[in-house]
């Protein structure tokens, strides 16, 4: 079954085509990744599909609903969670309190509400507090619950990050750059991660540079290139695409 | 509940200190700190605003205005010549209005308080939804800017209007009777009950605004003001939170505006004025911003000092000289000092020879 569906996909800045009529699907389940050589508009492709961004042309259907152009509150209320390639950890809260805001779509008191910690109120609260436990526990970083976020090792940042994500949720986990800063013991923990993410039944759509890792965890890869789609097979395939080769390498 | 402890010292304050006037005959005292009570209230609404949502008001004070002039002009001006008015006899018959009389002995017809009350406060819902909603789906300071004007504008409209008074604004307000028993007044029988009764609207109100931080809406503030592009990709709606926090300050103020307009008997077109919105900013500033203890402590203690005539005509100049002096030397607030890291830093401030580090190691 096919969760996203992006169709002939345009962003325009100015005079740069950013993302030129890219198209591709992901299917349920599966872990994708989308790489290409620096300035290839992967990170824009990922803006788009989380709404950071309006495209100029083009289709974004999640789950058979077009999405593109909607704000990024509503695109995260629909089920797609997203990590950024320079962590945005929340400053001045603690690990846990990260991973609870990451329970905000799940959750419902408002103001009153939460005001007056009506007895649903509280009850909504306990449940966020354990279900964000439970998360950073999963991570393996639960002894870092209480600690200020800003403060831990970059890789436990990310481990935040990846707990808040999940803390939605999410059918559809978008990942930029998961492994960016990371040495090859923690990217080789975040490949073992991702994989245990798709067992949850969530489904991966993931930008790298990594290539080991890109091609040890994906089910399918495709190629940007100046904004255009150059290729979409699985690993095996990718890695002798003659195309694919000329870009990462140079004739 | 363990987290609303910190409550019990200060409600042993503020009795101690009743009776400390009490004992040494100073309870003319409780007169200013009632007020300061009641700007408080404004305060720690503000500070929501400041501290958690990020956002700068310049026009809180055209908040209170409303609350203070509504109410006063709906309960001392005369409904008489209009008595034959549909809405005027439907409003009589609903019991919204009560009869009186004027210091003349000639009959009056005016609001109840509690009807003018609420007629302020809706009021100021709808104003600070209409000023809010453009304003706030943009991103930077345009709130602070937009708040200005419209502070202004309140101010122009008060000054030049017959029925809010113009320069001379509207004395006589009646007394407001909140629950048999409890009265907001300023006759000097009612000196000690007023004290507790502003004192208490003004820990409720932080105990409100307390739990509010301390739950799912104030994370979602706390969010937006670490990462809003994280917070939005979270799914928090940003303008709606802003909004909301907006319009909730919004009626603090006004609350504040009725009550102490109903204390004091009367209000006048300096409270509208901008120079008392930029106080409130300040207080908020010297407060911490994102703290609520602060912005009491400071609210109280400078209102106090003010209303005491300490600053005699340099009043405003004084707060604007605290808000310059904030921002250039401590703008996490005077709480946020740590007035003891001043005492170890001082031995290596009078050295001759400063340590300085080199840029090259």
């Amino acid at each position: 079954m096919t969760i996203l569906q992006v169709l002939q996909l345009s962003k325009r800045f100015g005079g740069l085509q950013a993302v030129d009529e890219v198209s591709f699907s992901l299917r349920q389940g599966m872990i994708k990744a989308v790489i290409g050589p620096n300035g290839a508009g992967k990170t824009t492709l990922f803006n788009l599909i989380a709404g950071m961004l309006a495209p100029t042309g083009g289709e974004i259907r999640f789950q058979g609903r077009a999405i593109q152009g909607m704000r990024p509150f509503r695109i995260a209320g629909l089920g797609i969670a997203r990590t950024f390639q320079n962590i945005k950890m929340f400053t001045g809260m603690t690990a846990l309190e990260n991973v609870m805001v990451g329970r905000h779509s799940q959750s419902k008191s408002g103001f009153l509400a939460s005001m007056l910690h009506t007895s649903g109120c509280r009850s909504e609260e306990r449940a966020i507090r354990v279900r964000a436990l439970e998360l950073l526990d999963f991570l393996g970083i639960a002894d870092c619950a209480d600690t200020l976020a800003t403060n831990l090792a970059f890789g436990q940042q990310r481990a935040v990050e990846m707990a808040r994500a999940l803390a939605m949720e999410p059918s559809l986990l978008l990942l930029d750059e998961p492994a960016a800063g990371l040495n090859i013991y923690e990217t080789a923990e975040i490949g073992r991660l991702i994989v245990r993410i798709r067992e949850l039944g969530i489904t991966v759509l993931l930008v790298e540079h990594d290539m080991s890792l890109v091609m040890d965890i994906s089910d399918e890869i495709v190629v940007l290139s100046f904004g255009q789609k150059i290729a979409e097979d699985i690993p095996t395939v990718i890695q002798q695409d003659p195309e694919v080769i000329k870009v990462y390498l140079g004739e | 509940m363990g987290k609303n402890l910190v409550f019990l010292p200060i409600v042993a304050v503020v009795i101690a200190i009743q009776l400390l006037t009490a004992w040494t005959g100073t309870i003319y005292y409780l007169t200013q700190l009632t007020m300061s009570a009641y700007y408080s209230l404004l305060i720690v609404g503000l500070c929501v605003v400041m501290g958690y949502a990020g956002q700068i008001s310049i026009g809180h004070a055209g908040f209170f205005a409303i609350g203070g002039y509504l109410s006063a002009a709906l309960t001392t001006r005369n409904l008489i010549p209009h008595a034959d008015f549909l809405l005027v006899r439907l409003l009589n018959s609903l019991g919204c209005l009560q009869a009186g009389q004027d210091v003349y002995g000639d009959p009056l017809l005016v609001f109840t308080p509690w009807v003018a009350c609420i007629i302020a406060i809706l009021t100021t819902l709808i104003v600070a939804f209409i000023l809010g909603v453009p304003v706030l789906k943009l991103k930077g300071h345009y709130l602070a800017m937009a708040t200005l004007g419209f502070g202004i504008i309140i101010y122009r409209i008060v000054l030049a209007s017959a029925y809010f008074g113009e320069a001379d604004g509207i004395s006589g307000v009646p007394g407001f009777m909140l629950v048999p028993g409890l009265l907001v007044s300023g006759d000097k029988a009612w000196r000690v009950p007023n004290y507790y009764i502003a004192w208490s609207v003004l820990l409720l109100a932080i105990l409100l605004l307390r739990q509010l931080i301390d739950s799912r809406v104030g994370r979602a503030l706390r969010a937006i003001h670490g990462s809003p592009e994280a917070a939005e990709a979270m799914g928090v709606d940003i303008a709606t939170y802003k909004l909301k926090t907006f319009m909730l300050s919004a009626v603090f103020s006004a609350l504040a505006g009725v009550l102490l307009t109903h204390y004091n008997g009367g209000i006048g077109p300096s409270e509208a004025s901008v120079m008392k919105s930029v106080r409130y900013v300040a207080i908020v500033a010297v407060g911490g911003m994102a703290n609520l203890w602060g912005a009491l402590a400071m609210g109280m203690l400078l209102n106090f000092l003010s209303l005491r005539g300490l600053f005699g005509s340099y009043d405003d100049a004084v707060f604007g000289l605290i808000l310059i002096t904030i921002m250039l030397f401590a703008p996490n607030g005077i709480l946020g000092l740590q007035l003891g890291r001043i005492w170890q830093g001082l031995p290596y401030f009078l050295r001759k020879k400063p340590v300085t580090k080199g840029v090259n190691d």
